[in-house]
C-alpha cells in the first residue's frame, strides 16, 4: 500500500537494481572462473596502489574527506530547496527540466524527447543512472540506437554482457576477450585486429568518431550540479564523453537528485577526492561543464531529466541515507575482499561491491536484495577506504537488521540468544554442545546450513573443560 | 590493579587457553583478575546477522555485570568492537536511554588486552618467552574498528626467542566475518586460501593474532590442508615464560 507522500522505492520489471539470483549461488560460479578471478586480481591490485600512492601525497586527505561528508550531509538535508534552486538555474539558462518519479517515467521522457529529434541513434555518455533504469532497452523497443561511447562500456554493449564495476565496467575482460567481441560486433572492423591495446583502442576510435560526426543527439549522466549556477558536470578520462557533450544538436542528461552541490566552490573539494580515489589520478583528465544553451556552442537544446527511482526512500532512513552521499568513485570495489574475488555481475545490480551493498537494497526495499547486505564479512577496508566517509559497515548491520529472516535461522538465533541470556543455562549448553560433537558426528562434517564451514575447514576439537569450569574450580591465588 | 575479565563466549568454550592465558598473564604481572560469572556473550553474532533485538538481552547483561569495574579487559577486538561501537546503538535502538548512558560508559572502560597492557598498564616488555618462528595477522576489528594499530607488534617484539617474520597483505581480511563463513561459505574459503597461501609463505610455525574467532578459521583450514603452522592466541604467546 502506498500512502500520497510516502517515498515508494525503485520498481520491478524495469532497469538493472535486482539480479536473477541470491548473491551466494552467483558468486559461487564467479569463484570457479579462474580466467574472472585473475582479471580482477590484477586490475583491483594496480588500482589500489595507485590510487594509494597518490593519496598519500596530500597531507589534507582525511580533512578534504571531512568536508565532503559535510557537503554531502548538508545536501541531503536540504534536497528538495536545492533541486528547485538548480530546476529554476537551468530553467533561466536556456535548458529544460524534467521531473522523473522513476525508471519508467525517466526512459518514457528520454524517448520521447529522443523520437521528437526525429534521429534513430543517440550517442551515450558512460553514466550508471541509465544502466540503473534500463534507458538502453527502452530506447532499443522504441526502435532508437544507443551507442556507448566509453570505450569499456562499449566492451560490454558489443558484447552483450553486463557491466561490473562501477568505473571499469569491463574490468573482467582482458584484451584478447576484447579483440574476440570487436571482430564479433563492431561495425566495419579491420579482420587483421590483434590484441596489442594501442591497435585496440584505434578500432575504437575510428568506431566512434564515425558516430561522433554522424549522430544528433546524446544522452549523459552527471557527476555533478551546482545549484547555484545551474551547471552540470561530468568527469571522465578519454575524452569520448567531451565528444558527446559537445558536438551533438540535443543532449539529454539523466541525473540521480543526490548529484546536486549548492555552490561551484563545492567543487574544489569533490575535484580533489574523486580522481585520486577513483583512477588514482591528480587531476581529472577530461571535466566538462555547461550551463544551460549558449547559443552557436555546443548543443543547442538541453534537457535534464531528474531522477528519483528509490533515492527519496533512502532519504528517508537517517541511519541509510548517507548511502546518497557516494560519489561513484568505486575505491571501496577497489580495496572490498569480497569483490576481489567474485567480480560485480555476483552483486546483480549496476552498483556492485560494498556501495552496491548499501544501495540497491535500499532503492529496491531490503527484500528484493535480501541478499546483499550479507556480501562482507565487515572488514571495514570500505569505509577507510571512502573519499567522503560512507560508514558502509555500520549500514550493512544496519540492512541486515531490516532484511526478513528465513524462519529457521529466527528461531535459532532467538533459541541461543534465550540461552546466553541465562548463565546456568549457557554453561549446561557448553557441556552439551561438547558431549554431542563426541557421540555425534566427531569428524569433519556439519549438518546444513553449518556444513559450508566444514566444507573447507576443520573444526576445532572441543577443550576437555571450559575456561569458566576451569576457573570455578582453579585455587584463587 | 583490579581487572575484571570478560572471557567472551567463544574462547570460554572453545578456546579456554587463550582465556586462561590471558589470566595467568595479568596475574603474573601483579594484578587481580576477577571472573563475574554472570557474563555470557557480548552479542556480537545476533547484532551482526540481523538480530538486534534479540542481542539487547546480551547487551544489558554486559552492561550490568560490568558496571561495577573499572577497568575491563577482553582478548578479542572483535567483542571489543562490538562492545564499544555497537552496544550503545542497540541499547538506544531498543532499550531506553537509560542503557545507552551505562553502555556507552562500560565501553570506554572496555579495553582489548594488548590495549590495556600498552595504554593502561604501560608495559611493553611482559617477560615472555617463546622460541617459535611467528607471523602476526591483524584482525580487521581489532585493527579498523577498535583501532589498536601496531600495539601487538610492540609486544612482539619485546618476547624473547621469538622470530617475528612480516605477514604479506596482512591487512586482507581473513574471511570469517561470523556468520559471512556460513551464510557466505565459498566466498569466505576463497579469502582463507589467500590468507593461509600469505601465512605459509612466511615459514612461521605459529600463526598469531588478537582474536580467537578469526583463528579459529585460519587455523580451520591451515589444519584441513595438514600444513603443520599452528594458529596461537597473542595472550598465550605473552603468557608464555620459560619456566612455564
Amino acid at each position: 500500500m502506498t500512502f500520497l507522500g510516502m517515498p515508494v522505492t525503485a520498481p520491478r520489471g524495469v532497469g538493472h537494481l535486482r539480479g536473477d539470483q541470491p548473491f551466494p549461488e552467483a558468486a559461487r560460479e564467479a569463484l570457479g572462473n579462474s580466467q574472472l578471478r585473475r582479471n580482477l586480481r590484477h586490475a583491483t591490485t594496480t588500482i589500489r596502489g595507485k590510487s594509494g600512492r597518490v593519496i598519500a601525497e596530500l597531507p589534507d586527505w582525511q580533512q578534504l574527506r571531512d568536508a565532503g561528508s559535510a557537503i554531502k550531509a548538508d545536501v541531503m538535508s536540504r534536497l528538495p530547496e536545492l533541486l528547485e534552486q538548480l530546476e529554476e538555474r537551468v530553467t533561466a539558462a536556456g535548458g529544460v527540466v524534467h521531473w522523473a518519479a522513476d525508471a519508467n517515467e525517466a526512459n518514457a521522457i528520454v524517448t520521447d524527447l529522443v523520437r521528437r529529434t526525429g534521429s534513430e541513434r543517440v550517442i551515450k555518455v558512460k553514466s550508471m543512472a541509465t544502466q540503473e533504469i534500463g534507458l538502453n532497452e527502452a530506447l532499443e523497443a522504441a526502435g532508437i540506437t544507443p551507442v556507448e561511447t566509453d570505450l569499456a562500456e562499449l566492451i560490454v554493449q558489443l558484447g552483450d554482457d553486463k557491466p561490473s564495476h562501477i568505473l571499469v565496467p569491463a574490468i573482467h575482460r582482458n584484451r584478447s576477450e576484447i579483440r574476440e567481441i570487436f571482430l564479433r560486433a563492431m561495425p566495419g572492423v579491420d579482420p587483421a585486429l590483434t590484441d596489442d591495446p594501442p591497435v585496440l583502442a584505434a578500432a575504437a576510435r575510428r568506431y566512434l568518431r564515425e558516430t561522433f560526426l554522424s549522430t544528433k543527439v546524446a544522452v549523459s549522466g552527471a557527476n555533478f550540479a551546482i545549484a547555484d549556477t545551474g551547471t552540470l558536470g561530468v568527469v571522465e578520462s578519454e575524452g569520448n564523453g567531451r565528444m558527446c557533450l559537445t558536438l551533438p544538436d540535443t543532449l539529454i542528461t539523466v541525473m540521480g537528485i543526490e548529484k546536486v552541490l549548492p555552490t561551484w566552490g563545492d567543487l574544489e573539494v569533490f575535484l580533489q577526492l574523486l580522481p585520486r580515489a577513483s583512477t588514482g589520478e591528480r587531476m581529472n583528465p577530461y571535466t566538462t561543464m555547461w550551463t544551460g544553451v549558449t547559443p552557436g556552442d555546443g548543443p543547442q537544446n538541453f534537457h535534464l531529466v531528474l531522477l528519483d527511482n528509490g533515492r527519496s526512500a533512502v532519504l528517508a532512513d537517517p541511519a541509510g541515507r548517507s548511502a546518497l552521499h557516494c560519489i561513484r568513485c568505486s575505491a571501496c570495489l577497489n580495496v572490498c575482499p569480497v569483490y576481489e574475488r567474485t567480480g560485480g555481475h555476483s552483486y546483480g545490480s549496476v552498483y556492485p561491491g560494498p556501495i552496491g551493498a548499501v544501495l540497491s537494497p535500499q532503492l529496491t526495499g531490503v527484500a528484493d536484495n535480501a541478499s546483499l547486505p550479507y556480501a562482507s564479512s565487515l572488514c571495514g577496508a570500505c569505509f577507510d577506504a571512502c573519499p567522503v566517509k560512507i560508514d558502509i559497515p555500520s549500514m550493512l548491520v544496519h540492512l541486515r537488521n531490516k532484511v526478513p529472516h528465513p524462519p529457521a535461522e529466527r528461531a535459532a538465533m532467538a533459541a541461543a540468544a534465550r540461552i546466553m541470556n541465562r548463565p546456568r543455562l549457557y554453561a549446561s549448553a557448553q557441556r552439551a554442545a561438547k558431549m554431542a560433537r563426541i557421540v555425534g558426528r566427531r569428524g569433519r562434517g556439519l549438518p546444513p546450513p553449518l556444513s559450508g564451514w566444514t566444507a573447507g575447514r576443520d573444526l576445532p576439537e572441543f577443550p576437555k573443560q571450559t575456561f569458566r569450569d576451569w576457573w570455578a574450580q582453579r585455587e584463587q591465588p | 590493579m583490579r581487572i575484571a575479565f570478560f572471557a567472551t563466549c567463544l574462547a570460554d568454550t572453545l578456546f579456554p587457553e587463550a582465556a586462561k592465558a590471558t589470566v595467568r598473564l595479568l596475574e603474573r604481572l601483579g594484578h587481580e583478575v576477577v571472573f563475574p560469572f554472570e557474563q555470557t556473550c557480548c552479542g556480537q553474532m545476533h547484532i551482526n546477522t540481523g538480530y538486534q533485538k534479540e542481542a539487547l538481552p546480551l547487551v544489558k547483561r554486559y552492561a550490568s555485570t560490568f558496571d561495577p569495574y573499572d577497568v575491563i579487559v577482553v582478548p578479542s577486538g572483535s567483542c571489543a568492537g562490538s562492545i564499544r561501537h555497537q552496544h550503545a546503538m542497540v541499547a538506544s535502538a531498543y532499550g531506553d536511554a537509560g542503557l545507552a548512558a551505562r553502555s556507552e560508559s562500560v565501553a570506554a572502560r572496555t579495553y582489548e588486552l594488548s590495549e590495556l597492557l600498552i595504554d593502561v598498564l604501560g608495559i611493553e616488555d611482559v617477560g615472555a618467552y617463546y622460541p617459535h618462528r611467528v607471523t602476526y595477522h591483524p584482525t580487521c576489528h581489532s585493527l579498523r574498528m577498535i583501532r589498536v594499530g601496531d600495539k601487538p607488534l610492540r609486544l612482539l617484539r619485546k618476547v624473547r626467542g621469538l622470530d617475528l617474520v612480516e605477514l604479506p597483505g596482512a591487512e586482507q581480511c581473513c574471511g570469517f566475518g561470523g556468520t559471512f563463513a556460513v551464510k557466505n561459505a565459498e566466498t569466505s574459503t576463497a579469502m582463507l586460501a589467500d590468507k593461509m597461501t600469505s601465512i605459509v609463505s612466511t615459514g612461521a610455525d605459529v600463526c598469531t593474532a588478537g582474536d580467537t574467532s578469526c583463528l579459529m578459521h585460519i587455523g580451520g583450514g591451515l589444519n584441513r590442508l595438514r600444513t603443520g603452522v599452528k594458529t596461537v592466541h597473542l595472550a598465550e604467546i605473552l603468557a608464555s615464560t620459560e619456566y612455564s
